[in-house]
């Protein structure tokens, strides 16, 4: 079955806060391999001009799935996840997320389209703090393959 | 850790040396408890194999992660990250062995655009095969 067109524009309820936490963010930099301190140490993210450790740039996945995956499960839209592969992903952030930072993830569905035997979703996630200042935009395609050959 | 880069230095063309990151099996569990992303094509050899993956592959944000990385070293702790995009064009598979696979990630100045934002077009490859495509990062330098 072919993923659900009628769905582009579909905007999905912000989450829950999530409150980022330093614990939450070493885990995070210790599983990519990364020693940077600024991931871990507030004296060193404090010397980098930050106000406490700050995290890695993709960090934001972990938040903006949490938004994105009431789309991604939204029945009616009809994804097959077992074929699903990660094609594209991008960011815009206003600022790095840091620890303290409360924040919600609100996904919309900016696109689908078909490419040969391929269908494409792209949601468009916005991370904002509780406060409402936006921290991070994030762009995901996911590609469920042969979906279109019904 | 690199030292600072500043805007006023940087050279459009400029060459990033390339680096090599390990990913290991252990890296890919410690991935999925770290992210959430439980998928079992990251960790399960049987049923990756079973939807006719040549093995366990990493996760596309486990690699998208080295190549910001990459970013991060080059520019420096007083560098931010504005824009990071990557496309994902063929999957890391990691064997069950002692040296999993080699991510190497490769950069260049691509352009300066202004108000201290320096693109950087990237590369990624494993095994000889391009991972990433069109991967480009905008990183506001001091």
């Amino acid at each position: 079955m072919a993923i659900n067109r009628e769905y582009v524009g579909r905007a999905y309820p912000a989450t829950e806060p999530y409150e980022v936490s330093r614990v939450k963010i070493a885990e995070f930099a210790d599983a990519i391999g990364d020693p940077n301190p600024v991931y871990r140490d507030v004296a060193a993210a404090r010397a980098a001009g930050h106000a406490d450790v700050i995290a890695p740039p993709t960090f934001a996945i972990v938040i903006s799935m949490a938004g994105s995956g009431g789309a991604i499960a939204d029945p009616g839209l009809g994804l097959n996840y077992a074929l699903v592969v990660h094609g594209e992903q991008r960011f815009e952030y206003s600022r790095p997320i840091a620890a303290g930072d409360v924040v919600t993830a609100q996904a919309t569905i900016s696109d689908i389209r078909a490419v040969g035997t391929l269908s494409m979703l792209t949601t468009s996630t916005e991370i904002r703090t509780v406060a409402g200042e936006h921290v991070c935009t994030a762009l995901s395609t996911l590609v469920e393959r042969g979906s279109s050959g019904e | 850790m690199s030292d600072q880069v500043n805007y006023e230095d940087v050279e459009v063309g400029a060459e990033i040396p390339a680096v090599s990151y390990p990913a290991t099996r252990l890296s890919l569990v410690k991935y999925c408890g770290a992210s959430g992303d439980f998928n079992v094509i990251h960790w399960n050899e049987r049923i990756a194999r079973s939807v006719g993956l040549p093995n366990v592959i990493a996760h596309g944000m486990f690699t998208m992660a080295q190549a910001g990385r990459f970013v991060t070293d080059w520019a420096g702790p007083g560098a931010t990250v504005a824009e990071f995009g990557v496309r994902f064009s063929a999957p890391v598979v990691v064997p069950d062995d002692d040296a999993g696979a080699e991510i190497e990630v490769t950069g260049k100045v691509e352009e300066k655009l202004g108000d201290n934002r320096v693109a950087l077009a990237l590369t990624a490859r494993s095994a000889g095969i391009k991972v990433l495509a069109r991967a480009r990062a905008i990183v506001k330098l001091p």
